[in-house]
């Protein structure tokens, strides 16, 4: 086994915790099992939580939520930042129609967000992805648009264009595999930003409403009771933490072996050798 | 002349950009607030009514007591002009004047993230133009790979790891923010030390590397080259000729971080219970206290707009080879 090879097999073992866990979990996510905030003792391997609930039964229950609605988030933005900048790279007419409004959403903190939709609708799940789709739109569509652009005058392309092809036609066949790099850059920084806002919304919150077992609403539930009963606190924090900075390494991986195909040994060499 | 003529229009410009960015937001703000699904009046009635359904009468009665019967433009008029003489509107609940519940605890969360903002430029410009200037080498990737792993971390996660170790493994610091009704956490610094740590912590990493990027690409450069070849020393390169032109295209990056400090303000502050507006503005979420978050929202895009267009100044005022002589026309 490489090192390279850590992040990747780090980030499928939380995922595969988070989805087997409920069928693995000895307890109810919701069955008092002991005193509130009991320390880890037999049959109760993290201890309770503040009702009194199987922390490790919780926390098998919890990473469900964490990985679904970061993984929603994140292709909601990839497929709408994705085709909004190769609508405005390809067609010009629509450029400044799409790019402006993009500009303002880029310039306004992605919290604003999730408070304005929030405060609109009301907190839940739907508003939580939402906000943090959005918070990766304008990012990816710039990027799409400025690579879609660049592409957009090569040979293949005009050639295509000359043939009779639509332009949906070129987008999908002869501009996506091209941008593909561009399309996927700083894919790690972007899922671990977006299970940290997912996570930081449930925290406040402003997602997921007790008793819903999820990581993030773990923390909030139990931080008073972090002197008494530390692991239920510490035990999502570190799996949180172990998810996002897995995720992150692992994506940049992913962009460094898309941006030079052959060398991906030399190019993964910088993040990964320090391991 | 024609320089001069460039740089005024290139400032009217940008401050006309700037405004219109924050004319936009109201926009956008206003706009989902009215538009999108979920009634203020049901709000409302949910709160007085105990959950009872209430008639129709009585919904249109209460829509037209708050205007919301008028058309859009006009609201939206009537909230800009207020908000442009100073009247943010009233809290839905408990009818307080949106100033009077913003003012009272903005100065303590202004100076958690002003102290925050210092520190994070300081660390940003230190380690990010060091790193980049021994760009390859073992401590550059060392802080590059440090900073990819701390900072995909959330600000809850960082500030529990922090309170664990410095509040309860080694008990140094408090870890909630008690601050005596009245008083400013200034005069109990070790009260901010924890949340302003685990705003840098989480924000640092972005900078470092927004800052190392660009002064790496800096020190390939031919003057740079040439001035090694003139015999000045390393360090003088990066302190007298490589780091201001480095930081020309890394400022406005900081300063969209800077800007994007507020989402870690607010769960910071949650976190270590800190008497700043967090806890009003989640609130003011959470109950769907609509006036409230408008007005705010307005507010803190209006400031990130502000910072985005200072942080351009600032390059401006800092590296005078940038100032447009006709050919920043964007």
């Amino acid at each position: 086994m490489t090192p390279r090879a850590i992040p990747g097999l780090l980030t499928a073992a939380v995922i595969v915790v988070a989805l087997a866990g409920p069928w693995l979990a000895p307890h109810a996510p919701t069955d008092v099992i002991g005193p509130p905030f009991s320390p880890p003792g037999p049959g109760r391997v993290l201890g309770t939580d503040y009702l009194g609930s199987d922390v490790l039964s919780r926390l098998l229950h919890g990473g469900y939520t964490v990985v679904g609605l970061s993984a929603a988030a994140t292709a909601i933005a990839y497929l709408a930042g994705g085709a909004l900048g190769l609508a405005a790279g390809l067609a010009g007419r629509v450029d400044g129609v799409i790019m402006r409004p993009i500009d303002v959403l880029l310039a306004i903190p992605p919290f604003l967000v999730l408070a304005v939709l929030a405060a609109a609708t009301g907190r839940g799940t739907v508003v939580v992805v939402a906000a943090s789709a959005l918070a990766n739109v304008p990012g990816i569509s710039r990027v799409v648009r400025a690579a879609a652009l660049e592409v957009s005058v090569r040979g293949y392309v005009e050639a295509a264009y000359a043939r009779g092809e639509s332009r949906f036609q070129i987008a999908i066949r002869d501009v996506i595999p091209n941008i593909a790099a561009a399309l996927f850059a700083e894919l790690g920084a972007r899922i671990s930003g977006t299970i940290a806002l997912v996570a930081s919304a449930n925290f406040l919150g402003l997602g997921l409403q007790p008793p819903t077992a999820d990581w993030a609403l773990m923390v909030a539930e139990n931080r008073t009771g972090l002197a008494v009963q530390p692991w239920a606190v510490l035990a999502p924090v570190l799996l949180i933490a172990l998810l996002t900075i897995a995720v992150n390494l692992g994506g940049d991986q992913v962009t460094a072996r898309l941006r030079h195909p052959r060398s991906a040994t030399k190019a993964d060499a910088q993040p990964g050798s320090t391991h | 002349m024609g320089a001069r003529f460039g740089l005024v229009g290139y400032l009217v410009g940008r401050l006309c950009a700037a405004v219109g960015v924050v004319a936009a937001a109201s926009v956008l703000i206003f706009g989902a607030m009215a538009l999108l699904p979920g009634d203020v009046v049901d709000v409302i009635l949910s709160k007085n009514a105990a959950g009872g359904s209430a008639s129709p009468e009585a919904r249109a009665a209460l829509r037209a007591e708050l205007g919301l019967d008028r058309p859009l433009v006009e609201r939206y008029a009537e909230w800009i002009g207020g908000v442009l003489s100073g009247d943010l509107g009233r809290s839905l609940f408990s009818g307080r004047p949106v100033a009077e519940i913003i003012g009272a605890r903005l100065t303590n969360t202004a100076i958690l993230a002003a102290a925050a903002a210092v520190l994070l430029v300081a660390l940003a410009v230190g380690f990010g133009a060091w790193a980049g200037a021994r760009a390859g080498r073992a401590s550059d990737r060392a802080i590059t790979t440090a900073s990819v792993t701390l900072g995909s971390l959330p600000e809850f996660v960082i500030a529990t790891l922090l309170i664990q170790l410095f509040a309860f493994t080694w008990p140094l610091l408090p870890p909630v923010s008690i601050v005596a009704p009245g008083q400013r956490p200034l005069r109990t610094p070790e009260v901010l030390v924890l949340p302003v740590l685990t705003l840098v912590a989480v924000m640092a990493p972005q900078t470092i590397r927004m800052v190392r990027a660009q002064m790496a690409e800096v020190m390939t450069s031919p003057y740079v080259q040439a001035a090694r070849l003139h015999g000045i020393g390393e360090w003088r390169i990066v302190t007298h000729h490589a780091l201001r032109n480095a930081l020309a295209p890394a400022t406005p990056l900081l300063a969209g971080s800077i800007a994007w400090l507020l989402g870690g303000v607010v769960v910071v502050e949650t976190v270590f219970n800190y008497p700043g507006i967090s806890r009003d503005l989640v609130h003011g979420i959470a109950t769907r206290d609509l006036p409230y978050i408008q007005s705010v929202t307005l507010l803190f895009a209006a400031f990130t707009v502000a910072v985005y267009l200072l942080a351009d100044l600032g390059v401006l005022v800092a590296v005078p080879q940038l100032r447009p002589i006709g050919r920043r026309h964007r």
